[in-house]
């Protein structure tokens, strides 16, 4: 899905909800979900103006799971480290909000390259 | 999109919708703030009940509905805000703290009439 | 139906799914003479499979009928296993099954038990086809039995599979139950929380209790952590957003039986211990609790 605009923010994560009910998340579930998607999604919208959401269903040998993975071709993060870092008790509405994304999700990962772009992908499982 | 705007006596009663994109929210905003003038209320509640995803821009914009609202000599009090969405935005760190929340429409106005009754 | 990623779940008899499933042209001619026989021979094979599994008293869980039902349904996947190689569509159809007879008590020994019967039967069908030819039964047997035993395996696979997802539900549902939200009074509700918590049950407790406070309206939440020997900082933290989650909905938490450990842990992660609503037991703070409640003086939810 492409991200252009605040619109689709809205449209990325009603999406996400949408399969995570179908493929049988809970509800509390398929929020997380929609809401680390809505963040990603924010994220390439404030600072690289465009990129692109994926979602996929993914496959372990016991479960099944939700793949996203947010990309841009944006200015990209100079200090990962520094991003990721997060005190418990601030207000996450500051910066990137990634560390929160990764406590919605069960596996995080992230590359980035200043000046090239940002990968970000998320997966949750079914429980 | 449009999000109604009631009126109930001294208060405004917002209800607010699904899918709200940040220019909804954006002009929301501005909107409740000039009902607040208009009508002179003395306090907006921001019933959430339908909103199945809060995030940080829809976080920030209801502490800033209750901020510039407060400016207004009025108050804020957001209701309706689901466990699992709760739950996803304590993870994400948002606590949309210095705002008066309550479950529902119903505990809301109960906070609301106690509040007045005890300053008035 | 989403499209599955094929992975190899069998044993290691091969490291390569690869190996095994390239087959020479004499071979795959082979296979399809095998699997023409067992089609013809179906009535009679799969009635002689039922036999030896009334005999070796598997599935006693199920009546005559079922079994034969299950049997006739078990054998045509088995021989379109056999020809089509579609292994995936096996073990779903076995994961299928497994959903069937798990609630009728099924075993995984019987599960495999019958399937390692139906080769037996099989094979035993071969044998007494080609006993004059030697050489051929041979290389039937060659194209025969990696085929059947992979079956067995991802049958088997299949129904563990199953039977584990069954088992973790269930202890799912053990664990909510284990850790009840008691409602005391009106809008009143108590968390006891007793022995140690891990990451996964402080998450889930988080979830009942914001349910219960929906579903109860409780105005006032007193959690109670003096069966709590200590905490690491992952369920520190949960604690606290259940704290703050909690006030989302309108309700205050008054956290009770903090030790000084759990109090020290959650300074560390950086709370503040003056903010947090905190009683030294229980009854004080059920009493703190149903004072908030009997005002009617709202402080609670009062901006900071």
């Amino acid at each position: 899905m492409a991200i252009n605009s605040d619109q689709d923010i809205v449209t990325a994560r009603q999406r996400g909800r949408a399969l995570a009910i179908e493929l049988g998340f809970s509800t509390g579930d398929a929020t997380l979900i929609a809401t680390s998607i809505s963040e990603l999604a924010r994220n390439i919208v404030s600072y690289a103006r465009r990129g692109e959401i994926t979602l996929k269903i993914v496959h372990s040998s016991i479960r099944q799971g939700i793949s996203v993975i947010a990309s841009d071709s944006g200015p990209g993060i100079r200090d990962i480290r520094q991003a990721m870092r997060d005190g418990f008790s601030t207000s996450g509405s500051l910066g990137l909000g990634l560390p929160g994304v990764r406590r919605l999700m069960d596996e995080f990962e992230i590359t980035s390259e200043t000046g090239r772009g940002t990968i970000v992908t998320v997966k949750k499982w079914k429980k | 999109m449009e999000v109604p705007i009631l009126k109930q006596g001294a208060f405004l009663i917002a209800t607010f919708q699904a899918a709200l994109s940040d220019a909804d929210l954006n002009q929301l905003r501005m909107a409740l703030v000039q009902q607040v003038v208009k009508f002179r209320s003395r306090a907006v509640i921001v019933d959430v009940t339908a909103m199945d995803v809060m995030d940080s821009f829809a976080s920030r914009t209801l502490r800033e509905i209750a901020l510039m609202i407060r400016l207004r000599g009025a108050e804020t009090v957001i209701v309706g805000i689901q466990p699992e969405v709760a739950f996803a935005m304590v993870q994400l760190g948002l606590t949309l703290e210095g705002v008066a929340t309550a479950l529902d429409l119903e505990e809301g106005l109960a906070y609301l009439i106690q509040k007045f009754k005890n300053i008035d | 139906m989403s499209k599955r990623e094929s992975t190899s779940k069998d044993s290691g008899a091969r490291s390569n799914p690869g190996v095994g499933l390239v087959r020479s042209e004499a071979s795959s001619e082979l296979l399809r003479e095998l699997v023409a026989h067992l089609r013809q021979n179906r009535t009679q094979l799969r009635e002689e499979w039922v036999v030896r599994i009334s005999e070796t008293r598997l599935l006693t869980a199920m009546t005559k009928e079922e079994i034969f039902a299950e049997a006739t349904s078990v054998y045509d996947s088995y021989v379109e296993a056999l020809e089509t190689e579609a292994f995936e569509a096996l073990q779903a159809y076995a994961r299928n099954l497994s959903e069937r007879i798990i609630p009728r008590g099924v075993e995984t020994h019987e599960v495999v038990g019958i399937v390692l019967l139906l080769r037996d039967v099989l094979a035993r069908s071969l044998f007494a086809k080609y006993q004059t030819d030697f050489k051929k039964l041979n290389r039937i047997l060659d194209a025969y039995e990696p085929a059947a035993n992979r079956i067995a395996n991802t049958v088997a696979v299949g129904f563990v599979q199953e039977r584990e997802r069954v088992i973790r539900q269930q202890q799912e549902a053990i664990r909510e139950l284990s850790t009840p939200v008691l409602q005391v009074r009106e809008r009143l509700l108590i968390l006891p929380i007793i022995g140690v918590i891990d990451p996964q049950r402080a998450r889930q407790l988080t979830e009942q209790l914001l349910r219960g406070i929906r579903t109860n309206r409780a105005k006032v939440v007193v959690i109670d952590i003096t069966g709590v020997a200590a905490m690491d900082v992952t369920v520190a933290n949960h604690l606290v957003q259940t704290v703050e989650a909690s006030r989302l909905l309108g309700a205050t938490v008054i956290v009770t039986g903090l030790s000084p450990e759990i109090a020290q842990t959650l300074v560390t992660i950086g709370v503040d211990l003056g903010k947090m609503n905190t009683v030294g037991d229980l009854q004080g703070g059920i009493e703190q609790a149903e004072r908030l409640l009997g005002y009617k003086v709202v402080t609670l939810a009062e901006p900071r």
